[in-house]
């Protein structure tokens, strides 16, 4: 009797503990923070690679290249892809993140372009400054596209948890979870990295 | 984690034609089938596990020659310089030559790598320097801690002036330490915080040995207590009191002991301890910043 009560008062807190975080009370909002900090590494990265393209630009300039058309373009698309942000409460929306897709490809494009005609200078491909920036700009490519694939494992991570038993209950009828959209290369290549060559 | 790709289908036409191969073969035409089928199963296993990325084992010497481009003594003598580095500046630096990247970039592959073995600690001050030489692909990987010193542009400063032209060279091993050198002069610590570094190293390594011992008794002290001791007490003194006492105190530490054990695992605390080698695994974690060359 005494034991049975015992035990009672010991496991019953224990169960209903288990059964509410079994139902995705904290567990939901973990995995949706997660991804949120994810998307947020996305978007400094990109902004750092904007960062950067103002300074590509100007050493470009200073060599005093005739690529007015594609330096133009590039300004452009920087311009475009900065003034493009998505907020951490909008990643459920896919047209948002769309838009915000679309603006970075096109700068990635305006990038190769530059790079590639660039190439075409031995005196500026053998310049220590724009070595630099091209070695920084190669990294913040690869930044780019590891944030982009921590995102996109944290929203499969999140859509799962909310579409699967026992979670979903709690996402359902407690948060009223949405799905998250994951980042995609909406244009074939757009979100290759421009092509840059160390010049072997 | 692990990647498998997915994998081709090879072996599955190949084992059709090969029943079709056989017109003999009608009588027992189900055995050869099932035969044929296992085969192709065993096929699509072993291609699936040669697809699925693997990494070379991590035995923390600092070095890991997995294509076997360094003397067993150069690579002790390169152990020792990545050790003494370690513990002067508390940063992890490791060199990692990959006979194959398995059809990746060596960019992708790098962090990767790094995130496996867990490079630097909880900070993350961890980097790579990764030889690919059946690709001819070379890359210092830094982790997330160590971007702001050891810069992109550094990084491929150092690639393309001291190790690319040793490489180009033939100069594999020269190559290789020179690199290591340079990076060791970035990630050396200002004089007062090497100071503060060398004291702490010195600090852990007296207090190395019972390191490990402490933890585990204090576990086990732990254990004697509440579960025999404190019962033993209660018992004595009569049910009333153990009912009330030791239910609670049972509630109350569960979740405590729970969330103990959780931060033990993920935490880097342990990983140098036991090793007994550099210290140089300890969670650290990688975001792609870093530099890649050839030669």
């Amino acid at each position: 009797m005494s034991l049975l009560r015992r035990f009672s008062s010991v496991l019953l807190p224990m169960f209903g503990a288990m059964a509410l975080s079994a139902c995705g009370i904290n567990s939901v909002p973990t995995a949706e923070e997660e991804a949120k900090a994810k998307w947020a590494d996305v978007q400094a990265q990109y902004q750092r690679r904007a960062n950067l393209v103002g300074n590509l630009v100007a050493t470009v300039k200073a060599a005093g290249k005739q690529e007015q058309d594609t330096l133009v373009r590039v300004t452009e698309a920087r311009a475009k892809a900065t003034s493009v942000q998505v907020n951490a409460q909008d990643l459920s929306d896919p047209a948002k993140v769309a838009q915000f897709q679309a603006a970075q490809a096109q700068l990635s494009q305006g990038l190769g372009r530059l790079l590639a005609s660039v190439e075409a200078y031995p005196d500026l491909k053998t310049n220590e400054n724009f070595l630099q920036l091209q070695s920084q700009l190669e990294g913040t490519e690869n930044r780019i596209a590891v944030a982009i694939r921590d995102y996109n494992g944290a929203v499969q991570a999140y859509n799962t948890r909310i579409r699967t038993f026992p979670d979903a209950i709690g996402a359902k009828l407690i948060h009223g979870a949405k799905p998250m959209t994951p980042f995609e290369a909406t244009t074939p290549g757009a979100e290759e990295a421009p092509k840059v060559d160390f010049g072997s | 984690m692990h990647f498998a790709p997915p994998s081709p289908t090879p072996p599955h036409p190949f084992g059709l034609s090969l029943s079709k191969a056989c017109p003999s073969a009608r009588r027992d035409h189900g055995r050869t089938h099932a035969i044929v089928l296992l085969l192709a199963f065993l096929l699509l296993a072993l291609a699936s596990t040669a697809q699925a990325q693997t990494f070379p084992k991590f035995d923390d010497k600092g070095v890991v020659d997995a294509a076997n481009i360094l003397t067993p003594q150069q690579e002790q003598a390169l152990s020792q310089k990545l050790i003494a580095q370690k513990q002067a500046s508390g940063r992890s630096l490791v060199v990692a030559t990959i006979p194959d990247l398995q059809g990746y970039d060596i960019a992708d592959y790098g962090y990767r790598l790094g995130r496996a073995w867990g490079i630097g600690d909880k900070d993350s001050n961890g980097a790579l320097l990764i030889v690919a030489p059946s690709e001819r692909k070379l890359r210092i990987e830094v982790g997330y801690g160590l971007e702001g010193i050891l810069t992109d542009a550094l990084s491929s400063q150092i690639i393309r002036t001291v190790i690319a032209p040793r490489f180009k060279a033939g100069d594999m091993v020269g190559g290789i330490d020179a690199g290591v050198d340079a990076i060791t002069t970035l990630l050396a610590l200002p004089p007062d915080q090497a100071r503060a570094q060398a004291a702490k190293a010195e600090a852990a390594a007296r207090d190395s040995q019972d390191d490990g011992g402490g933890i585990i008794a204090f576990w086990i002290i732990l254990f004697v207590v509440f579960f025999i001791l404190l019962p033993m007490l209660s018992r004595a003194r009569g049910g009333r009191r153990y009912r009330r006492g030791g239910s609670a105190r049972v509630v109350i530490w569960g979740p405590g002991l729970g969330s103990g054990w959780g931060s033990g695992s993920g935490g880097s605390g342990w990983g140098g301890g036991w090793g007994g080698g550099g210290g140089f695994s300890g969670g650290g974690s990688f975001g792609g910043g870093g530099a890649s060359g050839d030669w």
